[in-house]
């Protein structure tokens, strides 16, 4: 009985079949399917969840830490709440906070002048395959690598007042008196950029080297032919070609100079000349007796400042995807 | 950890990340102690945390514990920490789980973590052990404002004036008493072409030395220790006082100090090119063991006001302490029965160069004209004070006194100004 309707049946739905079960198994990936959603939920979620649990709520709570005074010992009924009390201080009362907003400027300005044309000029000249190329290379990336201690101790044995290598050298050449380098404020901190940029040099030369690496030859063929020298070739075709890169390294120095902290905490733990944002937050939040609260304010400033150029960047970046 | 190849969305996290450096540091436990829950319940093991990280302090410490293990029984397992870090992430370390016995320092800075619970009182060990065996001054360093005791005692490295004796014979010095001989005696070195005193303060806390010291002879002991309470304003003709005199002393200091590390300065006077170093007793270390350590020689910081003398003496006590939750209690003070007991000190201090028994009847016969000389000044002293980073809060030491310090190096004129900025920041530490 149930096999007699059937047939009339299958022989009207029968176009239909074809049509859905070809496209059921393609297709799960564009509907969401129980396994897709879980894939989604799992590549978006861990992520989401990391940003917000390391960057986000640190953040805030950051943020509203630097309206209280507090030691970080006990818990959060330990905390008093006292209003922007620490930002009025900072401006006002904290000697070192001024000249760190001014140390951490001229930090950005030099590192932009010097060592990011200077990577930028070993990079193309490093791409033009030098015999013994690869040893240049990994010369200037050197300091990159170095650790953080050794850094500091390579620099002490070059300025070191007494026993340094650089006043010995302006003794005998120039016969000159001892120049305190580390212990100037007017010098230390320009001292002090040499170094940063030694490191920093090394690192945008390599970011520049991959840059050229991906340039197509062909491009440069095309100038060649055209007739332009190596100078135009570069200015007026490579470097436009280089525009993702130029922005990264832009990014990253500027990131670098905010949060330039290690040289000068090995030096002097950043007093005397040499006072950073960075050094400041830290002396203020480690250590005994810390002064958890005042730190927050001190690092919130420095958030604030970071976020004036990551709205720059990231506006940049999706003005780029949109185009 | 510096740079990593970057990714665009890299950098702007890492930026946020750095930004965060406040809070990051109060989540960044430090890597230090933390043991399985297992270990809790074995009676015989005692866990101890040293800063006595160089190697002649590492050796005393695990002879001195060695001794107390072949006595008692039990296991003892020593974590050595590098001294700055282990200041620096102590109290994020005591508010995890820190192990059964600390070393630290005696004073301000242990009354601080008694007082928030962070150790635990150790009186009952004082009643066993120590009754009689330190001075009452030694005693209410380690007594928080309860009044009972949470450290125990075992060594000190007073400061006080350092010259090479050959040096003094050779150029027919005298050793000074008074503010007149020692700076006609500064005068005398510059002539003959010697840097009078060493001075290195790039790290910033040895500035502090000089302040303490004529603070405690212009001013006396118990007002320095009142103003390093808080008790005083800072802007005031006292303060003001120590800082002129100070200034009066600076040409016969090392020029530059700031650039110039505290190690440099103290190899100046082992290289006889400096005639003097106030420092502690600490300098020991960078003089090499035999002729030269045998060479090395001190006086008291001289007195500057009769009435006052010149009797106070900066003596930082180191100790031990309880956590506040220890696995092992028991085993714990038996420890620092042992620690403090004068046959520890004896043996430790033999071994570390920069430390003496502060325990009353330590036997004074074997020491070398050195010590001999710090312990008489100690067991003379009006009064014992422990270093500015010592006797006062932390934070308005290194982030207040310590660029105010520098400053007064750089402009050693501007006195008003400074003294007000002291002050200002101050009340606002301080809250009063």
């Amino acid at each position: 009985m149930s096999n007699a309707p059937a047939p009339p049946r299958e022989g009207r739905t029968l176009p239909r079949p074809p049509d859905r079960r070809p496209g059921r198994p393609r297709r799960p990936s564009l509907r969401n399917g129980r396994a897709d959603r879980i894939t989604l939920a799992l590549m978006l979620g861990v992520p989401a969840l990391l940003v917000v649990g390391l960057v986000w709520l640190p953040a805030l709570a950051t943020v509203a830490l630097s309206f209280t005074r507090w030691d970080g010992i006990g818990g959060p009924e330990t905390i008093e709440w006292i209003g922007a009390q620490n930002y009025v201080d900072a401006f006002t009362i904290y000697p070192p906070f001024e000249p760190a907003l001014r140390n951490n400027l001229v930090w950005l300005v030099v590192l932009f002048a010097f060592p990011t044309v200077l990577g930028m000029l070993l990079a193309v000249l490093l791409d033009r395959r030098l015999r013994g190329g690869s040893l240049y290379q990994s010369a200037f990336y050197m300091p990159v690598v170095l650790s953080l201690a050794l850094v500091g101790f390579i620099w002490q044995l070059v300025y070191s007042r007494d026993q340094g290598l650089l006043n010995a050298f302006l003794a005998l050449a120039a016969d000159a008196p001892p120049v305190d380098w580390f212990g100037d404020p007017d010098i230390n901190l320009y001292a002090v950029l040499v170094a940063a940029g030694w490191r920093h040099t090394g690192y945008i030369m390599l970011l520049y080297l991959a840059g050229l690496k991906a340039v197509d030859p062909s491009l440069r063929e095309a100038a060649a032919i055209d007739g332009a020298g190596p100078v135009r070739t570069f200015t007026r075709v490579v470097f436009p070609a280089l525009l993702p890169i130029n922005l990264v390294v832009v990014v990253v120095t500027v990131i670098d100079a905010l949060r330039a902290f290690d040289i000068v905490w090995v030096i002097n733990r950043g007093r005397n000349g040499l006072e950073l944002i960075s050094a400041l937050v830290t002396s203020n939040v480690i250590g005994e007796a810390s002064r958890v609260g005042f730190g927050s304010a001190l690092a919130v400033v420095m958030l604030v400042i970071s976020l004036v150029f990551i709205a720059v960047y990231v506006s940049t970046m999706l003005r780029g995807a949109y185009r | 950890m510096h740079h990593r190849p970057p990714g665009p969305p890299g950098p702007a996290r890492r930026s946020l990340l750095r930004g965060m450096a406040g809070a990051g540091a109060l989540l960044a436990l430090p890597g230090l102690g933390g043991c399985g829950a297992g270990r809790r319940t074995d009676p015989d093991l005692v866990t101890m945390a040293s800063n006595r990280a160089n190697p002649a302090q590492r050796e005393a410490v695990a002879e001195s514990v060695g001794l107390f293990e072949a006595a008692s029984g039990r296991t003892v397992e020593i974590n050595t920490f590098d001294s700055t870090s282990f200041q620096e992430s102590l109290n994020n370390y005591l508010q995890g789980t820190p192990d059964d016995v600390i070393a630290w320092f005696a004073g301000y800075r242990m009354r601080f973590f008694a007082e928030r619970g962070l150790i635990s009182d150790v009186t009952p060990v004082w009643e066993r052990h120590f009754q009689g065996a330190f001075t009452d001054q030694v005693r209410s360093l380690c007594t928080a404002d309860d009044g009972r005791q949470y450290m125990v005692p075992d060594s000190t490295a007073p400061w006080a004036v350092f010259y090479r004796r050959s040096l003094f014979e050779e150029r027919g010095y005298e050793v000074p008493a008074t503010r007149e001989e020692f700076v006609e005696l500064c005068e005398r070195m510059r002539a003959d072409g010697l840097e009078p005193l060493a001075s290195g303060i790039r790290e910033g806390w040895p500035a502090m030395g000089m302040f303490d010291h004529l603070n405690l002879r212009i001013n006396g002991p118990e007002y320095h220790l009142e103003l390093l309470n808080g008790d005083h304003s800072w802007d005031t003709p006292e303060v003001r006082s120590v800082f002129g005199a100070w200034a009066e002393l600076l040409p016969h200091h090392q020029p530059d100090p700031l650039g110039r590390g505290i190690n440099e300065a103290q190899t100046a006077l082992v290289r006889r090119e400096a005639g003097m170093m106030l420092c502690g007793l600490f300098i020991t270390h960078v003089f090499p063991e035999g002729e030269d350590r045998e060479d090395l020689d001190c006086f008291p910081f001289p007195e500057f006001d009769p009435e006052i003398g010149a009797d106070a003496v900066e003596a930082p006590i180191d100790g031990f302490m309880v956590s506040g939750d220890p696995r092992n209690a028991e085993g714990s003070h038996e420890l620092l029965g042992h620690l403090g007991s004068l046959e520890a000190q004896e043996l430790y201090t033999a071994i570390d160069p920069q430390a003496l028994p502060i325990h009353q009847d330590a036997d004074t016969s074997g020491f070398t004209g050195l010590d001999a000389r710090v312990s008489d000044m100690i067991n003379a002293a009006g009064a014992l004070t422990q270093y500015m980073d010592r006797d006062t809060r932390p934070d308005f030491a290194s982030v207040v006194m310590i660029p105010a310090l520098q400053r007064f190096l750089r402009q050693p004129d501007d006195l008003a100004d400074l003294t007000a900025s002291i002050q200002r920041q101050k009340v606002s530490i301080f809250g009063r």
